[in-house]
């Protein structure tokens, strides 16, 4: 049995939205900037899909800017809204449990541009509060950028609190919300929003396209120089194809939202539930409130998380580690540590992030697989005594 | 990133275990760094007649656990010091570059043991 259980990395393409791309790579193949009739053709259907894509999360089309993904996105509004700015001094305020693409970005404008940046840090359940956010604006920040929903441990984030508020003191309020896209109701005007970032590939959609979403008047400097593609916010030729593929995907995703998170949702506490009750030494990383639906996050005593993902692996289980050992780094998983996991236990991380095909006969059999996995890693691990079923770290 | 031969080693280590009445044990690294590694000896003579391991750590580690302890056994102590990492590493067809580490490890913990039941031999 092969099981998925990965979607917070990746999804399959959705094969309605595949069906609408595929004119697009062959007889539909004009260049959107063409002003002839192949041209028309695409920029027709380039159109059409940003139109979509607007009104799915309440935007106008012309504050849809396609982008390679989440990585450029979140790189350009970082980037873009410090290099927009003539403030002498120039503040970011951001979380201790961003993406990589947010917190190099930041790194890089702390080291090239003298940009001050707040990390602000998450409770045990991996949030952060509002008022926290608060406390580490200044007079100068530029701009606050908060994820709608965190990669590993699923923890929803306070955007309508934070997006208020920024309203409020004039500062830009940019999210990444490409784990987000396909089980929150996002309307940007309602949560205040002035930037944020998607990435088709999480919702069902192609990989290497993106959003960033702008609100009119919002001023960033472009990072990708060249044509005057995307009102001259970012040069390169138009992904037609990968353009209407992302636009079906979300809008199927849309649609079926509530029935997908209703189900997701029950598999996944169920699975919650069997794991911490029959496997002892166990640790959900992270609350059970405001979190994705299809979002479970554990540590296991005593073994190692890498260990454990490639016996499920072995065992056609896909699941992903914060373990240094997957990652190839020597740290664990910073966001795991964040919410003040021990180091140990954040070497022992697994993530189960469960989509909309998943079923409960996997689940079934992935709670299986998971249990004699412990017990194996454990009755080899030098932490416990596998006899007395106990185990300790000294 | 692993190949087969790791991955079947991984799935069916021998040698997991402990040795109650070990002539030497030898520990390296901490759960903290995601790895340690205990290597118990049954040492008869200057022979090691037997050779377990008890590995927390990722599936290289207790890959490499296994390959160590099977080339260690029936050899003299002089032999088991010559195994190298390279050794293990070579014997499993390779490791991915950031796994080299791990086989370090099981060289060092055999050393350990091996440290460890010479001292005990001097106090005797």
């Amino acid at each position: 049995m092969r099981v998925y259980l990965d979607n917070s990395a990746t999804t399959a393409l959705d094969n309605d939205a595949l069906k609408a791309m595929l004119p697009y790579f062959t007889e539909k193949f004009g260049n959107p900037s063409s002003l002839h009739s192949y041209g028309r053709e695409a920029l027709r259907a380039v159109d059409e899909s940003r139109a979509k894509i607007a009104s799915l999360i309440g935007a106008k089309p012309n504050e849809i800017y396609f982008t390679s993904g989440g990585s450029e996105s979140d790189n350009w509004a970082l980037k873009g809204a410090v290099y927009a700015s003539k403030a002498l001094n120039k503040h970011i305020v951001t979380t201790s449990i961003e993406h990589p693409a947010i917190l190099e970005t930041c790194e890089y404008l702390e080291r090239k541009d003298g940009v001050k940046v707040s990390y602000v840090p998450v409770g045990k359940d991996g949030r952060v509060s509002p008022e926290a956010v608060k406390a580490a604006v200044t007079d100068d920040t530029l701009i606050v950028s908060v994820m709608f929903a965190n990669n590993e441990t699923g923890a929803i984030q306070p955007i309508k609190e934070i997006g208020e508020f920024c309203r409020e003191e004039g500062i830009l309020f940019h999210t990444d919300a490409v784990q987000a896209m396909d089980s929150q109701a996002i309307d940007v005007n309602e949560l205040n929003i002035d930037m944020l970032s998607m990435s088709a590939h999480k919702f069902h959609g192609p990989k290497g396209i993106g959003v960033l979403y702008i609100r009119s008047g919002v001023r960033i400097e472009r990072l990708i120089a060249g044509g005057h593609q995307e009102r001259r916010g970012r040069a390169g030729t138009t992904d037609t194809p990968l353009i209407v593929g992302m636009a079906k995907a979300l809008e199927i995703a849309v649609q079926n939202r509530e029935e997908n998170n209703r189900r997701i949702a029950a598999l996944r506490d169920n699975f919650i539930d069997r794991v911490l009750k029959e496997i002892p030494y166990v640790y959900l990383n992270g609350g059970r409130e405001h979190r994705l639906p299809g979002n479970a996050n554990f540590s296991f005593g005593f073994i190692e998380g890498e260990s454990i993902l490639i016996n499920l692996d072995l065992n056609g289980i896909a699941v992903s580690s914060g373990s240094a050992c997957s990652s190839g780094s020597l740290e664990p998983s910073h966001v795991i540590l964040a919410l003040g996991v021990p180091e140990e236990l954040a070497h022992s991380s697994i993530r189960f992030s469960l989509g909309r095909d998943t079923t409960a006969e996997e689940m079934d059999y992935t709670f299986k697989v998971l249990k004699e996995t412990v017990e194996k890693l454990r009755s080899i691990s030098p932490l416990f005594d596998s006899d007395k079923g106990t185990g300790s770290y000294v | 990133m692993y190949n087969d031969k790791v991955l079947k080693v991984f799935q069916n280590p021998s040698n997991s275990g402990e040795i109650p009445d070990a002539d030497g044990v030898g520990t390296i690294g901490n759960a903290s760094c995601g790895d340690i590694m205990k290597i118990y000896l049954k040492i008869s003579g200057d022979r090691i007649v037997d050779a377990k391991f008890k590995t927390f750590g990722c599936a290289a580690a207790i890959a490499t656990a296994s390959v160590a302890t099977d080339m260690v056994i029936g050899k003299t102590i002089d032999e088991a010091l010559k195994i190298k990492n390279a050794d293990v590493v070579e014997f499993l067809g390779g490791l991915p570059p950031q796994k080299i580490h791990c086989s370090v490890l099981a060289e060092e913990a055999i050393h350990a043991a091996i440290d460890d039941y010479r001292s005990r031999q001097n106090k005797q």
